[in-house]
């Protein structure tokens, strides 16, 4: 498995990044804030337009550093990339299987078991560890109900029936996530699923989440030749990136909900790190975001042993992996599409 | 095309996934290659020493063989006499033998890819100038040696039978599946081409990986 490299997020009000040879550089103000060799960097995010010069875009082009454009709160703005680059057939062959109605299902059933097995896993280890502080009937009936959604998409023969299943089982999940918030749980009630935008800090804290989730999928697919755009769970759109929030099923619970549980119950972030905007809507405060960022790209540095291919890999490669086996199966040197189950 | 020949006689799975598929990776070994070329490909450090003229990054074309690409180095050498293995060059008088100059990082292998593409080139060039060449060379940076090669009516037919195996999976568009060999660990694109996960005899199922969940679903334990 490559290397897993660093993303420099941009978040600094005034930084300008510029280039220097084989290193972009961060100024602020005029002031040389950091320097860093673009051979360390998988991706640039830059939070806001404050500018990047043409020179650091070449660079980043050059080196196939992904250069991604958010506004401050997280929202997706711009992506600037090179080249497309590999091979054309295999993204004939994804755009064949989109429009086939068997691959499809199977494909969306695939994404799926992943989605609600991951959930699964998350609520029975909040049941084995925090026995005493939840409550075990109300998790327990979720558990269920997801391993009979589960099955439901297993027979399900069309993709209204999917979806179908799939709400329900993700309703049931989010109607128990606040149970899995241990402290300060009148600031980070919780009932319920709510973006653009969100209304709550929860929701604030997910959607920021589920942003940096998604251009770390986006990229995984742009890295081994697949085109984001077109997906099989989620059908064409334009400007939406399908098959990324195909992928991105797999690792909402697993990277997004899971970092958000930890922040808050770590008490790494607190109620009052969010502001209340004047339409009911809530966003990070800057500092926190910095918190939240830091947490990311630590969690992306564990390691866990892959469970289909049994290899030792940075949970931060989990993307690239899974992206990586889908273009395996789409070229047919696999016998399914095995999506990533956390064990 | 020509560069090609070495990667298919290397590993066709691997020749496929660089020019059918436009993957590459670079690692230390190609990184230094590279750098081995360097010099080689300035094409404007052509020179004549002594009885020497040496061309660099030549273009190569062969109808017969319907491959093109481009020779590192050609070397001309001023014979007393004339020929069927010399030529007249534009500008300069005498008769010329012509050897193939190929600079590889690394030292002599084991396999023939490195001769192949070689011999391929010679071929090239005997089409183009109307000559025959006996031999040519290969530098190997590694040894700082150069090591003659015979173009021998064995090793045509090689070339030929591996340009049409190329021929073959390029116009299908096709990729072989892996075969997982000791040579793989040394490959550029292990990272990319994952042998083990689609070699012939790969004892994974990802069929069963799935079914193993959607049946496990009731009894999975908590603890795992």
């Amino acid at each position: 498995m490559r290397r897993l490299l660093n993303t420099l997020y941009v978040t600094l009000p005034d930084a300008y990044v510029g280039a220097k040879g084989e290193t972009l550089i961060i100024r602020s103000d005029g002031v040389k804030e950091m320097q860093v060799p673009i051979i360390n960097l998988e991706s640039v995010i830059v939070f806001g337009y404050r500018g990047v010069s043409p020179d650091a875009m070449q660079l980043c082009i050059d080196n196939h550093v992904s250069l991604v454009f958010l506004t401050p709160y997280g929202q997706f703005k711009a992506r600037i990339t090179g080249e497309t680059k590999g091979n054309v057939h295999l993204r004939r062959t994804q755009y064949r299987w989109s429009d086939n109605g068997e691959q499809t299902l199977l494909l969306a059933k695939r994404f799926l078991f992943s989605k609600i097995g991951n959930a699964r896993v998350s609520l029975q280890r909040t049941l084995r560890d925090y026995p005493d502080r939840v409550d075990q009937d109300r998790l327990k009936s979720v558990l269920l109900l997801l391993n009979r959604q589960i099955r439901e998409i297993n027979n399900s023969q069309s993709l209204d029936e999917l979806r179908g299943a799939e709400g329900l089982a993700a309703r049931s999940y989010f109607s128990v996530v606040s149970e899995q918030i241990l402290v300060n749980k009148q600031g980070f009630s919780f009932k319920g699923r709510v973006k653009r935008p969100p209304t709550d800090p929860v929701n604030a804290l997910l959607s920021f989440l589920y942003t940096l989730l998604a251009n770390d999928v986006t990229h995984a697919l742009e890295t081994v030749g697949l085109d984001p755009q077109v997906g099989f769970l989620h059908r064409d759109r334009s400007g939406r990136n399908s098959l990324a929030l195909d992928l991105m099923e797999e690792f909402r619970v697993y990277f997004a909900d899971r970092t958000m549980l930890t922040l808050i119950n770590r008490q790494q972030i607190f109620p009052d790190d969010f502001v209340r905007k004047e339409s009911g809507a809530y966003f990070l405060k800057d500092d926190a975001r910095k918190i939240v960022l830091t947490e990311w790209q630590q969690r992306k540095r564990d390691e866990i042993r892959h469970p289909f291919f049994d290899e030792k890999i940075a949970v931060g490669l989990l993307p690239y992996a899974q992206a990586m086996l889908l273009a395996r199966y789409l070229r047919g040197d696999l016998d399914d599409y095995p999506p990533f189950f956390w064990k | 095309m020509i560069s090609g020949i070495q990667h298919f006689a290397f590993c066709q799975r691997q020749w496929a996934l660089i020019h059918i598929e436009n993957q590459w990776r670079e690692n230390v070994l190609t990184t230094e290659g590279n750098h081995v070329h360097q010099r080689v490909d300035d094409s404007g450090f052509d020179e004549t020493r002594g009885v020497f003229r040496i061309v660099r990054s030549v273009p190569l074309v062969s109808e017969s063989l319907r491959i093109r690409g481009i020779a590192d180095m050609v070397e001309f050498e001023r014979q007393s006499e004339k020929c069927e293995e010399t030529v007249m060059l534009d500008g300069r008088e005498g008769n010329w033998k012509v050897t193939p100059v190929e600079y590889k990082r690394g030292k002599p292998k084991s396999d023939d890819r490195d001769i192949v593409q070689l011999c391929a080139q010679a071929i090239c060039l005997e089409e183009m100038l109307g000559v025959k060449i006996a031999c040519g060379a290969i530098y190997y940076a590694e040894t700082r040696r150069r090591e003659q090669v015979m173009f021998s009516d064995s090793l045509r037919l090689r070339v030929k039978t591996l340009v049409a195996g190329m021929r073959l999976l390029y116009d299908e568009n096709r990729t072989p599946r892996a075969e997982y060999q000791k040579h793989c660990e040394r490959c550029s694109l292990i990272s990319i081409c994952k042998p083990k996960w689609s070699a012939k005899g790969y004892s994974k199922s990802a069929a069963a990986y799935v079914k193993r969940f959607v049946e496990g679903g009731e009894d999975q334990s908590d603890d795992c």
